[in-house]
């Protein structure tokens, strides 16, 4: 057995490599039965077909019943390949349909986001993941019940995991809905079914495992889709072959442009449901509360990203501690590969939308000129996008284009004129970003309820066959649940996606990093901390977004995570320092804890 | 609850075992805690710090991205990717001085 191990991690990059090689032959197929007359529709769902049936092939391979193998992918995943799953799980459908549209619509205020969500790691790698990786343990709450001793802490931990996660999820089985709908072609809440059924096929026989293994396949595809269209696109109009290198002066271009326009002068004076008009300059930064929300709002996704569950177990499945390390440094460079691009796409459409010398300009022709183009025909009979002559002077102006924010990465192909095999690859990726999102952060709730409240509180002496199909009935549970709150179309995709950080942020960053960093943090301290930080949070969301309360100092509803790991902190250190310090063998775990050499605090199986 | 005993006890067996190591681990945390301390104040300038004043940074071109711009939308990546890179050499390096890396 251990042998036959070991030259699985072995062949791992040659059969990465083969699977690699044979996606590509795939998408060369598909280009050349399009051109031999093969439909759109066909080629968009023999792409999202075909990648799913992969991953639920790898899923179906690595089924187990090993605790350790569930749970932590049996402790020998690579750091490169780790890093790869880490950028999957990481990399939601929010990224990859919508930053590029959001920088497109925001300009340097949305740039907060791409900031947070890579910096966040510079915290994991300094605060969390080696130390929670010499642990042990196989949940974050895993970590929080041992360190401060007893069931409440843990439960608090498990809580606060749920909520986050669970917020975050229901926007995943949304998106993964969305993309299936449109490329297979059937209804919106058939869809939501049919991508929950391919997130469990993923992750429910082999847990950890199998959410390892299809991560790495979805990193290759997601990363492989983003990239093509771009780097096409960009050899197609002479912006030379890396784009992302280059664009600083297409940024120039764009706000001459802008000024040209008019852009942030003319408001729109009709509204589209879902559909916005351009309003921002692109490169504006502002001075002041500008300046001010945008650093509070890439704290708290830095924060969060520290503190999210999904992202920290994948850590705990490295080697060693070591690999646990250089596995963050893989993550961020996978992750910093597709946030480099976002803002280089979202440049580009700017460009072929507002430059009028260019054919693809629209901005400033007149509106049956527009009408008659191809793209704007197919987008705006999917109400993606709407153009009204508000003045009535038969011209476009920029006040006058609506359109959604995804259509930077789902049209842009069509835009530039690239065959249809460019939109079915562009699906495959989206899904594929969907998927691996929500297959991670179900697998972190139902290990969470399965390992911490159901094992470890409620009924120690179960058996490890007994525990994992407790863990497997939980994942069907609540991918149900998601899906079923996700077809209400509750929260726009964004909204929901901060949340999840805010909620990780006020529950568990402090109790996580102090738990490393402060020996003098007792169960006291951590469990008034978790509590009162996590409702405080809570009840500010509340107040802000629906108590009609004015925010304080510009923290509005997706900056609430502030108050919650500022409270958070201030009772942690006030109930630590005025209760007495931890007994001494959970100092000496600290102590233990410090140093990568060593047998892992916690028993390898537990 | 076995288990927990089984731990304590080996924990209070080791330190007897190596009263004279602990200065040396004082050592190693020492230096961890140095150099955790500078990669986050660099983390700190590069994530926070320096996006008060985009607007002001906004003035100057670099490569042909207005600077604010362009930190915000590659610079300060990168810059991230590079901190992890040099923590991770440093932190190994420290381990191998004080004897605690793992072994291979």
């Amino acid at each position: 057995m251990e042998q036959e191990k070991k030259t699985f991690i072995e062949m791992l990059p040659k059969i990465y490599g083969m699977y690699t090689g044979g996606f590509i032959a795939f998408i060369i197929l598909m280009a050349i039965l399009e051109q031999m007359g093969l439909g759109a529709d066909t080629i968009g769902i023999l792409f999202v077909v075909f990648t799913v049936l992969v991953y639920a092939g790898i899923g179906w391979l690595s089924r187990t019943m090993q605790v350790e193998a569930y749970y932590v992918a049996g402790r020998q995943v690579p750091a490169l390949f780790n890093g790869m799953a880490t950028a999957a799980d990481w990399m939601s459908g929010a990224s990859f349909v919508a930053m590029a549209g959001g920088i497109y619509f925001g300009g340097h205020g949305y740039l907060a986001f791409v900031v947070g969500w890579t910096g966040g790691y510079v915290l994991v790698a300094s605060l969390m993941a080696p130390y929670l990786r010499k642990f042990g343990c196989y949940t974050v709450p895993d970590f929080i019940g041992t360190r401060y001793g007893g069931n409440l802490a843990r439960l608090l931990g498990v809580i606060v995991l749920v909520v986050a996660s669970f917020t975050y999820v229901t926007a995943q089985i949304n998106a993964t809905g969305t993309i299936a709908s449109r490329a297979l072609q059937i209804p919106f809440e058939v869809g939501v079914w049919f991508g929950l059924f391919g997130i469990l096929l993923c992750s429910m026989l082999g847990g950890m495992r199998a959410v390892t293994w299809t991560q790495v396949a979805q990193y290759i595809v997601l990363i492989i889709a983003y990239l093509i269209p771009v780097f096409w696109m960009s050899n197609k109009q002479g912006f030379g072959l890396i784009p992302q290198f280059v664009y600083g002066d297409a940024v120039q271009r764009v706000t001459e442009l802008e000024q040209l326009h008019q852009v942030g002068v003319l408001k729109p004076t009709e509204s589209f449901a879902g559909l916005k008009a351009l309003t921002v300059p692109f490169v504006a930064a502002g001075g002041g509360l500008a300046a001010w929300k945008f650093v509070t709002l890439a704290f708290c996704m830095m924060a969060g990203t520290a503190s999210l569950p999904h992202i920290l177990m994948r850590y705990f499945t490295t080697p060693s501690v070591k690999s646990a390390r250089r596995s963050v440094a893989w993550s961020l460079f996978f992750i910093f590969l597709l946030y480099f691009t976002a803002p280089a796409l979202a440049t580009f459409t700017k460009l072929q939308i507002l430059d009028p010398n260019l054919a693809t300009g629209i901005i400033g022709k007149s509106i049956a000129e527009v009408n008659a183009m191809e793209w704007i025909q197919k987008w705006s009979a999917v109400k993606f996008l709407a153009i009204s002559d508000s003045n009535g002077d038969g011209i476009l102006q920029i006040n006058e284009f609506f359109m959604r924010g995804d259509i930077v990465v789902l049209a842009t192909p069509e835009i530039a004129g690239l065959p249809y095999v460019i939109s079915g690859l562009v699906a495959a990726g989206g899904m594929a970003a969907a998927m691996s999102t929500a297959d991670g952060l179900l697998l972190a709730i139902a290990n969470a309820l399965s390992h911490d409240l159901y094992y470890k509180i409620i009924d120690p002496t179960a058996e490890t066959a007994k525990r994992l199909i407790v863990a497997r009935i939980l994942l069907v549970v609540l991918g149900a649940a998601g899906a079923f709150v996700a077809s209400f179309q509750l929260t726009s995709i964004l909204g929901a996606v901060a949340w999840a950080f805010d909620f990780a942020m006020s529950g568990l960053f402090f109790p996580l990093v102090l738990g490393v960093w402060w020996k003098r943090a007792n169960r006291q301290g951590a469990v008034a901390g978790m509590l009162l930080g996590f409702l405080s949070g809570t009840w500010y969301l509340y107040m802000v977004r629906w108590g009609g309360m004015e925010p304080w100092l510009g923290i509005d509803h997706l900056r609430f995570g502030i108050i919650g790991c500022f409270v958070n902190l201030v009772v942690m250190i006030v109930v630590s320092l005025a209760t007495e310090e931890p007994d001494e063998a959970t100092q000496k775990m600290v102590d233990e804890v410090r140093i990568p050499k060593g047998e892992t605090v916690l028993a390898a199986s537990h | 609850m076995f288990l927990w005993k089984v731990f304590v006890a080996a924990l209070v067996q080791q330190r007897d075992q190596m009263g004279a190591k602990m200065a040396d681990l004082e050592q190693h945390w020492a230096e961890t805690r140095g150099l955790t301390t500078w990669i986050l104040i660099l983390w700190f300038i590069f994530s926070i710090g320096i996006f008060f004043f985009a607007n002001s940074l906004n003035s100057f071109t670099f490569f042909g991205w207005p600077f604010g711009f362009y930190m915000a939308a590659q610079g300060s990546l990168m810059i991230f990717v590079i901190l992890i890179v040099v923590l991770n050499f440093k932190q190994e390096k420290i381990d191998e001085k004080f004897g605690v890396a793992e072994d291979e």
